[in-house]
């Protein structure tokens, strides 16, 4: 379909769908997302929706929306505000003004506006008229009445018809920014093809959308958006968990080995446990434990016969694993943890982001336990990341902790598909024939190198051996207590994973003077990347860099915070990584926190940093 | 598989074996390494998982592979050993402490799967490790460092609880009778699946006594009802019969005709018979059968897992990474 009325070019946008729970807004904001992926525009994408699956019907609580900004240059967030708010009902619109900009575009589904709606949510008058809007461009639009009409033909009570109207607002949407139709059409009749009737409801409600838009008055202009400079290559739009678990199958295809994965169902985590269940066909074993303990303890137990083992989880499930990766970390067998967090302590808010599990990562266990700890930037960078994960895991025998969160778990952007060759090597180098000098299999004797124990599957042939989570005597790895054993051992599973390789720690700093650092860890890169472009386009010289790896630090990190005046460290919580520097190398970060549930805007950032640069 | 001839010693381990003087576990222990031949596998495929406790040694002494894990989690560790192993005969070590307070929740689980597991549960009941704590198997009342005033909770059975897991196979033994154990054992060793043993084992030390009447040679005859498919269930003086409700009953043989006398079946689907066998004995232990309550059926987890990726292979193609990464919606860059 084409557009015919008169197009304004823009360079970016950023819309937000808000609307019921039950109203669709996850799926119509997916469906937006890829289609403007298709488009080749840049984008990032934020569900935000309640913990409850069907929160109390029009209230503030129940709000579920959908975030994405997109333009025709490098996005790295979701937007600090939407441009474009769609709201279906009272409720979307009070959670919502707030972070609206006057001179924002308001599109209301009027119908809802109905009196008992709104003083469901305490609009004592419809907002709608009493001019407490005026300062926005509001198209009060019958959505509902419009849909129902649209589906008139078909046999369909008014209840099954309005639930097509996110259709409606999505066809309207697409009309506006002039998204292409035949992948949403394409999806639909793949979702819904064995259901004809709702099949058809929700085409026709989509194209009923698109063709308002084309002919109604209330809409003069549409607006396009050009792609952005991409380098070239095959794209597809991603979020975290879904690059996640194709990060795990990839590792375990270029590693030769099976992977195991054990867990138990948790918001944010559980789509990696949905996606790697669909993925049977790579021989991946998934098992759904009876709880977060029985999950690593089996995928322990996988690791222990050759596989890679692998559990998925949010903060609490790790307070429950802990034990269980101590054992890990005494036995030295490949264990990849993944820990996509949210809001806490206790259960705390479980479909909000934060970055809380840090020290419950480096610290959270009994004894000296180290373990390696890693941490993606990005949703597509999760991929890169899970293999990471995975080849330290095997190549050094230990558990690594990889910390994703909800931000980017949920959110999404487009991914360069990367060629299966360019994908790193992964060694797994089991023991196979005896490694001692009597013709004995020695289990703790080290690789010098990388300090990996020798490791022997079951089933090989003249290394039958035990191994427990009972201190073990170097290299022989039988019970040991005696006291210089132990401090010997406690440092060397120290020095193992202190001793990991890993990349040095890049800057980005153009002027090559800067004199303060912005520097990030995890999901926050996306804000501090953009905030670091706001600030260099005003005048002022800043340096980023950003920690994919948090235990160990890369070896140059020492060195990069002493060379600024002062490094300031954006964290969705309260200043950890900020703890963890100032002990290490005793420099006096400017921690910039916030635990809010919510990424990140650019502007806080911006302002944290121009506190700094301002003095 | 029949060229390999091990002997008990080719089991042995170098490590030398510390239990207390005179503890149960080391009778168990023998019995097992005489028996591991007959199971006709080399030893490279046979492991041992423990959890924590005096009897989660075990697997130290064995020349097998073996792992001495944490407090109650070897049925979820050893699950993910036999699944992504199945070629291996992976065996369960745990003891009451272990297997039931902290660990039952893996233990019913294991069970109710038909994880391929051999569990030898090690009832003394008591907390050995620990010095000489009440255990779930403890009896009402009874007097430990943590119960100076006797101790309140009921005891339960770990063969009823296993029964209500749906095992499908439970089986009782003891640490003394190296013959009946050795039996149980290969029954075990046979079955497809998870199998559950419960070792009643004698704790000298914080326990002692405490199977004294299934033991004795004086007691032991008149105590103990041996379970033995097709055969009719009694001990010396006392035989089950089956009451006008289904319930069975343990009825001196005086007063009850031979005909009455139940036959035992071991194979019956459904678990209600074997449950009503495992509530014969309460804690007193004034009757109590040994041998297999029940032995069905059921495809074993590890099989029906493999056969699963087998079936979405068959259908669907062996997994190729670069098309999984160029699946969905993809658009090109020039
Ligand atoms: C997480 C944890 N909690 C508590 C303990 C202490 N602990 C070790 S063994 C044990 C009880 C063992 O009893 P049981 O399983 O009956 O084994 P037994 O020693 O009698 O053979 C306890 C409480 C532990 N090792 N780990
Ligand atoms: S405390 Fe009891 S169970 Fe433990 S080794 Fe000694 S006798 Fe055996
Ligand atoms: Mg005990």
């Amino acid at each position: 379909m084409r557009v015919s009325k008169p197009v304004v070019t823009l360079d970016q946008v950023v819309i937000r769908f808000a609307g019921d729970s039950g109203d669709g807004m996850q799926l119509t904001g997916d469906r937006f997302t890829s289609d403007t992926a298709m488009l080749g525009n840049d984008l990032r994408t934020l569900p935000n929706y309640p913990a409850e699956i069907r929160a109390p019907q029009g209230t503030v609580p129940g709000v579920s929306s959908f975030q994405l900004h997109f333009g025709d240059h490098h996005i790295q967030t979701p937007g600090d505000a939407p441009d474009v708010l769609v709201v279906m009902n009272p409720a979307a619109l009070r959670a919502n003004m707030a972070d609206t900009p006057r001179g924002a575009t308001i599109i209301v589904d009027k119908d809802e506006f109905t009196t008992r709606n709104l003083s469901k949510v305490g609009y004592a008058t419809n907002p709608i008229e009493d001019g407490s809007l005026d300062s926005y461009k509001v198209h009060a639009l019958p959505l509902t009445s419009m849909t129902v009409g649209a589906l008139a033909h078909l046999k369909l009570t008014r209840k099954e018809a309005e639930r097509s109207k996110n259709m409606f607002a999505l066809g309207l949407l697409s009309w506006m920014y002039h998204r292409p139709t035949t992948l949403t059409e394409n999806f639909l009749t793949a979702k819904f093809g064995k259901k004809p009737q709702i099949l058809e409801a929700n085409l026709t409600a989509y194209r009923a959308g698109w063709n308002y838009g084309e002919t109604t008055e209330d809409f003069a202009v549409s607006y396009e958006v050009k792609p952005a400079p991409m380098e070239a290559g095959v794209y597809r739009n991603i979020s975290g968990n879904v690059a996640l678990s194709y990060g795990l199958i990839a590792a375990a295809e270029i590693a030769g080995v099976q992977i195991f994965l054990g867990a138990y169902p948790i918001t944010p985590a559980s789509d990696i446990l949905h996606e790697l269940s669909k993925l049977k066909k790579f021989g991946v074993i998934t098992f759904q434990a009876e709880d977060e303990i029985a999950g690593v303890g089996a995928a322990l137990g996988a690791s222990y016969g050759g596989g890679l083992g692998i559990t998925t989880t949010s903060g609490p499930g790790i307070a429950l694993k802990s034990e269980a990766i101590g054992l890990g970390v005494m036995l030295e067998l490949p264990l990849v943890i993944v820990d996509v967090q949210r809001g806490g302590p206790s259960t705390g808010l479980p479909t909000k982001t934060e970055q809380s599990d840090l020290l419950q990562a480096m610290y959270g266990r009994n004894g000296e336990s180290p373990c390696v700890v890693l941490a993606p930037a990005t949703p597509s960078d999760c991929f890169d990341m899970a293999i990471e994960a995975c080849r330290i895991a095997l190549e050094y025998r230990t558990p690594v902790f990889l910390l994703s969160d909800g931000y980017i778990a949920n959110g999404s952007e487009p991914w360069r598909i990367p060629s299966v060759e360019s994908l790193p090597e992964i060694k797994v180098n089991l023991a196979t024939v005896p490694n001692g000098e009597n013709g004995e299999f020695l289990p703790y004797l080290r690789d010098p190198e990388t300090l990996a124990r020798a490791f022997a599957v079951p089933g090989t042939k003249g290394l039958e051996h035990r191994i427990g989570g009972v201190e073990k005597a170097d290299r022989t790895g039988t019970i040991s207590y005696d006291p210089a054993n132990h401090d010997f051992m406690v440092r060397t599973r120290a020095a193992k994973v202190g001793g990991v390789k890993v990349p040095d720690l890049v800057i980005d700093d153009p002027s090559d003077c800067a004199e303060v650092l912005l520097l990030g860890w995890g999901s926050t890169y996306g804000p501090i990347w953009s905030a670091v472009q706001v600030l260099r386009e005003t005048g002022h010289n800043i340096a980023q860099a950003h920690l994919r790896h948090l235990n160990p630090f890369p070896k140059n990190l020492g060195d990069v915070l002493h060379s600024y005046k002062k490094v300031i460290l954006p964290e969705m919580n309260l200043g950890q990584l900020a703890r963890m520097l100032r002990g290490e190398y005793l420099v006096d970060v400017v921690a910039f926190d916030q635990v809010r549930g919510m990424p990140f805007t650019t502007e806080q950032i911006v302002n944290a940093a121009l506190e700094v640069l301002n003095v | 598989m029949s060229e390999v001839t091990l002997t008990k010693k080719d089991f042995t381990s170098d490590q030398e074996v510390r239990w207390c003087p005179g503890c149960g576990d080391y009778s168990i222990l023998s019995a097992m390494q005489s028996f591991l031949p007959e199971l006709g596998l080399p030893r490279e495929k046979i492991v041992f998982i423990s959890g924590i406790g005096c009897s989660s040694r075990f697997p130290y002494y064995l020349e097998t592979y073996g792992m001495h894990s944490i407090h109650g989690r070897a049925p979820a560790i050893a699950t993910g050993l036999a699944v992504s192993r199945p070629d291996l005969s992976v065996w369960v070590i745990t003891g009451d402490g272990d297997a039931l307070s902290i660990g039952g929740n893996h233990l019913i689980h294991a069970l109710r799967r038909n994880a391929d597991l051999k569990i030898l549960l090690f009832n003394n009941r008591i907390y050995g490790l620990t010095k000489g704590q009440y255990s779930p198997t403890s009896e009402q009342g009874k007097i430990t460092k943590s119960s100076p005033y006797g101790s309140l909770d009921t005891p339960f059975s770990p063969i009823s609880l296993a029964l209500g897991a749906e095992a499908s196979f439970v089986a009782r033994t003891v640490d003394s009778d190296r013959k009946h154990l050795t039996e149980t054992l290969r029954a075990a060793a046979e079955h497809k699946g998870s199998a559950l043993i419960e070792i009643y084992q004698n704790c000298p030390i914080f326990n002692d006594g405490a199977f004294d009447q299934i033991k004795d040679s004086d007691t032991r005859d008149e105590v103990l009802l041996r379970l033995e498919h097709g055969q009719p269930i009694t001990s010396a003086s006392h035989g089950v019969i089956s009451d006008e409700r289904g319930l069975l009953e343990v009825k001196p043989l005086s007063e009850i005709d031979q005909s009455q006398i139940v036959i035992h079946d071991a194979h019956i689907q459904d678990p209600t018979y074997a449950f009503a066998l495992s509530r014969i004995s309460d804690s007193s232990l004034e009757h109590v059968p040994v041998g297999v309550f029940r032995d069905v059926e059921r495809a074993p987890f590890s099989q029906l897992v493999h056969e699963q990726i087998d079936a979405v292979i068959a259908k669907e193609g062996k997994g190729q990474l670069a098309a999984l990464l160029n699946g969905g919606d993809t658009w090109q860059v020039e």
